[in-house]
């Protein structure tokens, strides 16, 4: 995979994972020709589309896209069901995740994202897996972190 | 939702982003941001110590107002500070930070570096993953540099950590991919690809992307992958959905795994080893088989997994190459989806069918589908799926159906997208040129091109119908008739007007003898449109009206009042003005000698490799390329198919081409259908191939006046023609000494024997000429 972008209906940005070296300019400019491009389509397109020497796979949940540009010998259907297996860890983390909680948590979202996907490959594929890393290091947070939580704003 | 997280609720970072959110306006969210900054700032000034969990806090708004688009030029220190905290979300964050916001300070590295290096070695597994994360996230050089070393000694080590293994295997083939040079496998190789075989799946997962990288660099080094691949993947392949627990997804057994494994397997040819075969297809049967068997699941989740598979073991059988009744099999398959009702599956199917199609294999099969095909082009609402359908029949195109196919793409044309007309062109020339048994087909086809998509027929097509029809006697009269008729539409492009111009100027006279399309009124056609072009249509304009003067004497004087007159010599385009200026000199100094002289037909272009299929290539990038030359191989061995399809008077006029001694190579200088010695067909210069192929024009019983005249400019040509025989002359003078060669050719499959032949100098001649007649050996072989 090259990149991840989650932006919603409006075209805004929730999330960029570049998996290839490329300057601030280039990501902006790219982002925005991509995020025009896929929210021209219409709902019932198919989810694969060529854009420059890509392939881009996205799919649509609720209000939120999510897009992968990945290569051209690149399966797209597994794609398609990483993006899904990234929803499903999103949603049993946050509870029913819902635009809002990436909002907020967009810190979260990256490091669950870093837990299942890294340098644009499947790293761990169990779901329970990828969900016990992250509880661990909550856990690790709240042992720590519980007498400051107090006095802190 | 509750807008606050779990964990370590940073309740400030909240309240800011719901700032954000609640301004009305740009201007209003600038200025939230520029206060926040402010503010940040001052708290990284400020003379006391931040604690961790402020610096987080802070760090974390800062990458927040980075991540809304908004530039930050500070921040980087105190997240490198975060790196050396002990506490773990506190190093999170400040990885993340210069993960995402790259900073190429020196002496920041070189703090980075350390930091990472420290967590590396501190036996948490935690924090080593953290820093196996950034690393595989920044990839930078001085990261490679640092510690490229270190990181397979992880990978390996017995005693490391199932996660971190994953972390450190995706972490190297990132510094792999960007500095390659400074990854050294070499003793580490044995045992990387021994992580094939580890217990942890997802270890496999992970280590798999790795190996198969590497083997593509090094497929040598890391050939012992593949049996280790086959039995791993045989033995998901045959498990039942409970056997792997959390690594089944929605009831389809590690699909990740399997669809990684098959790529791995696409780095190398079919295994020697028949043992490892067997199982490998097996392997491929068992999930074919799978695809026909009903879904254990109605959820779009299990499909797309279990499809998932299978096209990439549809891709692995593709790549083989080898076994028919696989191929077979896959193309029956992708048949199944063509006309599937999720749109995503047809999209798949289509593409996956285009590689099919160049496989010797499978072509046949394919092609059954093509009804199908131009079905999807016509009826497909979806424009990517449209695409997909005309690059399949591009790839089946053959000489069997090429003109259904052109039909089809040229009206599909018609209505396509503007983004992909180019591309539409180009294939369709392509197409037309190669399987153009009947040239004025051909010319048709490039004019109804320029008449459907003008603007999209680039220099390359229009220079090639031109180069073809000077090329072949046959077809000038056709393409001039043509032209002529196209130019008469009310709106014509300019394209066309090329076109019609110069093949007015070089073959006008062609037509002449007809009133409808007489000199002048070919002139006046022309010159009705001289007006509506660009500098570089009027300028090709201006010396195809020389090329009439030369033509048609008659209308010198008109086409000279059209020259002389002011807009054209006092132009204040200069190429224009020299032309008239020198075009209009020529024409009243030059007598008629001079004149047909300077303005001969142009001679035939020397052979060169097609423009189009260049142009097509560097349009559709380097991830394409394969398909291409897929094609041009699929080609060159459907060249040699072609041979035999056709009846036996052309494949014995080929083969004898082939033995006729090289003398007769000297024939190849000559315009007409001259059949060329068909060089191997991987030779394949695209002019040549279509000439071989095309074989001659009807052979002439007699020699007509025209074509004996032809011989008062011309020293080399077919002499005379029929089926059994060609006889081509060749001739060179030099002052009162002449030479003649002439060639016999023999087009039959049988040998002639006693062949003899008797030249004659018939009455006054005799006394004129002193000829010396040469001996011919006494058997023309077949």
């Amino acid at each position: 995979m090259q990149f991840m972008l989650l932006f919603s209906r409006q075209g805004k940005l929730r999330l960029q994972k570049w998996y290839v070296p490329l300057s601030d300019k280039e990501k902006k400019k790219i982002t925005r020709e991509l995020v025009q491009t896929v929210l021209a389509r219409k709902p019932k397109m198919c989810s694969f589309l060529e854009w420059r020497d890509l392939k881009v796979v996205y799919k649509r949940y609720a209000s939120l896209y999510f897009c992968c540009a990945v290569e051209n010998q690149d399966n797209e259907l597994i794609t398609l069901e990483i993006i899904h297996r990234y929803v499903e860890l999103l949603d049993k983390y946050f509870g029913s995740v819902c635009e809002l909680d990436i909002i907020f948590n967009f810190e979260k979202a990256y490091f669950i994202l870093d837990e299942f996907l890294l340098g644009g490959e499947a790293q761990e594929t169990s779901k329970k897996n990828v969900l016990k890393a992250i509880e661990q290091a909550d856990l690790l947070q709240e042992n720590v972190d519980f007498q400051t939580r107090l006095f802190a704003v | 939702m509750p807008a606050v997280s779990k964990g370590d609720g940073m309740r400030g970072l909240a309240v800011f982003i719901s700032d954000i959110r609640n301004c009305k306006s740009k201007e209003a969210e600038i200025k939230r941001i520029n206060k926040e900054l402010a503010n940040i700032r001052s708290k990284f000034k400020g003379d006391k110590a931040l604690d961790g969990y402020s610096k987080k806090k802070y760090v974390c708004k800062l990458l927040f107002i980075f991540l809304l688009g908004h530039d930050i030029d500070f921040g980087h220190m105190e997240a490198v500070n975060l790196l050396s905290s002990n506490k773990y979300t506190e190093k999170q964050i400040g990885y993340l930070f210069i993960s995402v916001l790259v900073n190429s300070n020196s002496e920041l590295i070189r703090l980075i570096n350390n930091a990472i290096k420290n967590d590396l070695s501190s036996r948490n597994p935690t924090f080593m993953c953290l820093a196996l994360h950034c690393i595989a996230n920044v990839g930078s050089r001085e990261m490679a540099e640092a510690f490229a070393s270190e990181i397979p000694r992880i990978l390996v080590a017995g005693d490391t950590m199932d996660s971190v293994k994953q972390s450190a295997a995706l972490c190297l083939l990132r510094l792999y991919k960007t500095s390659p040079d400074l990854v050294l496998m070499g003793e580490w190789t044995s045992r990387v690809v021994h992580l094939l075989n580890d217990q942890h799946m997802g270890v496999v997962t992970a280590a798999i992307s790795l190996i198969t990288c590497l083997s593509q660099k090094n497929p040598d080094e890391f050939k012992t992958c593949v049996s280790l691949a086959v039995s791993r993947l045989s033995r998901i392949v045959s498990s039942a959905s409970t056997d792997l627990q959390d690594y089944t997804y929605y009831f389809v057994p590690a699909p990740w795994l399997s669809c990684k494994l098959l790529r791995l397997l696409q780095c190398y040819p079919p295994p020697e080893d028949g043992a490892v075969k067997g199982r490998l297809v097996e392997c491929l049967e068992t999930i074919l088989n799978k695809a026909q068997e009903p879904p254990k699941s109605k959820k779009v989740q299990h499909s797309n997994a279990k499809n998932a598979i299978l096209f990439e073991a549809i891709s692995l059988i593709i790549h083989y190459d080898s076994e028919p009744n696989l191929l077979v099999r896959a193309c029956n398959q992708l048949g199944q989806f063509l006309q599937h009702r999720e749109t995503n599956l047809r999209y798949l199917a289509l593409e996956s069918m285009c590689t099919l199609a160049s496989s010797e294999f499978s072509h046949e099969a394919v092609k059954t589908h093509i009804e199908t095909v131009i079905n999807a082009l016509k009826t497909e609402r979806d424009v990517s799926v449209r695409q997909r359908a005309a690059d399949l029949l591009y790839a089946m195109c053959d000489r069997s159906n090429a003109k259904q196919i052109v039909a089809e793409m040229l009206s599909y044309l018609e209505t396509a997208d503007y983004s992909i007309r180019e591309e539409m062109v180009l294939k369709v020339a392509i197409l037309a040129e190669k399987y153009a048994v009947d040239y004025s087909w051909y010319v048709d086809t490039i004019l109804n091109l320029i008449r459907i998509a003008g603007d999209y027929v680039s220099e390359e097509v229009w220079y090639r119908v031109i180069q073809i029809v000077i090329n072949r006697d046959d077809v000038q009269g056709y393409a001039a008739k043509t032209v002529f008729e196209a130019l008469q539409a009310p709106a014509c492009h300019e394209n066309m007007v090329k076109v019609g111009g110069y093949i007015l100027g070089e073959f006008g006279n062609l037509i002449a003898g007809d009133p409808r399309s007489s000199p002048l009124v070919q002139f006046n056609l022309l010159h009705s449109k001289f007006h509506l072009c660009s500098v570089p249509t009027r300028a090709l304009l201006l010396s195809a009206y020389i090329k009439f003067i030369n033509l048609f004497p008659e209308t010198k004087a008109t086409i000279q009042e059209v020259l002389r007159c002011d807009s054209q010599i006092r132009n204040s385009d200069v190429e224009l003005q020299q032309r008239a200026v020198e075009y209009l000199k020529l024409s009243s100094i030059a007598s008629t000698d001079v004149l047909a002289t300077v303005l001969e037909e142009m001679p035939p272009f020397p052979e060169r490799e097609s423009s189009i299929l260049a142009k097509l290539k560097k349009k559709k990038g380097p991830g394409a390329i394969s398909v291409t030359e897929l094609e041009d191989s699929k080609r060159e061995g459907g060249e040699l198919n072609g041979g035999s399809d056709r009846g036996p008077d052309t494949a014995a006029m080929s083969a004898s081409n082939a033995s006729t001694p090289s003398p007769s190579a000297d024939l190849l200088g000559i315009r007409s259908a001259a059949p060329i010695n068909a060089a191997p067909a991987g030779a394949g210069s695209l002019l040549v191939d279509v000439f071989s192929e095309a074989g001659p024009a009807a052979p002439s019983t007699a020699v007509n006046d025209d074509g004996f005249l032809r011989f008062v400019c011309k020293n080399n040509g077919v002499l005379f023609e029929n089926q059994l025989l060609q006889i081509g002359i060749k001739s060179e003078y030099r002052q009162n000494l002449g030479r003649m060669y002439l060639f016999y050719g023999n087009k039959t499959s049988v040998q002639f024997a006693s062949f003899t032949t008797n030249v004659s100098c018939p009455g006054e001649l005799q006394s004129h000429i002193l000829s010396l007649i040469s001996e011919v050996i006494a058997s023309l072989s077949s």
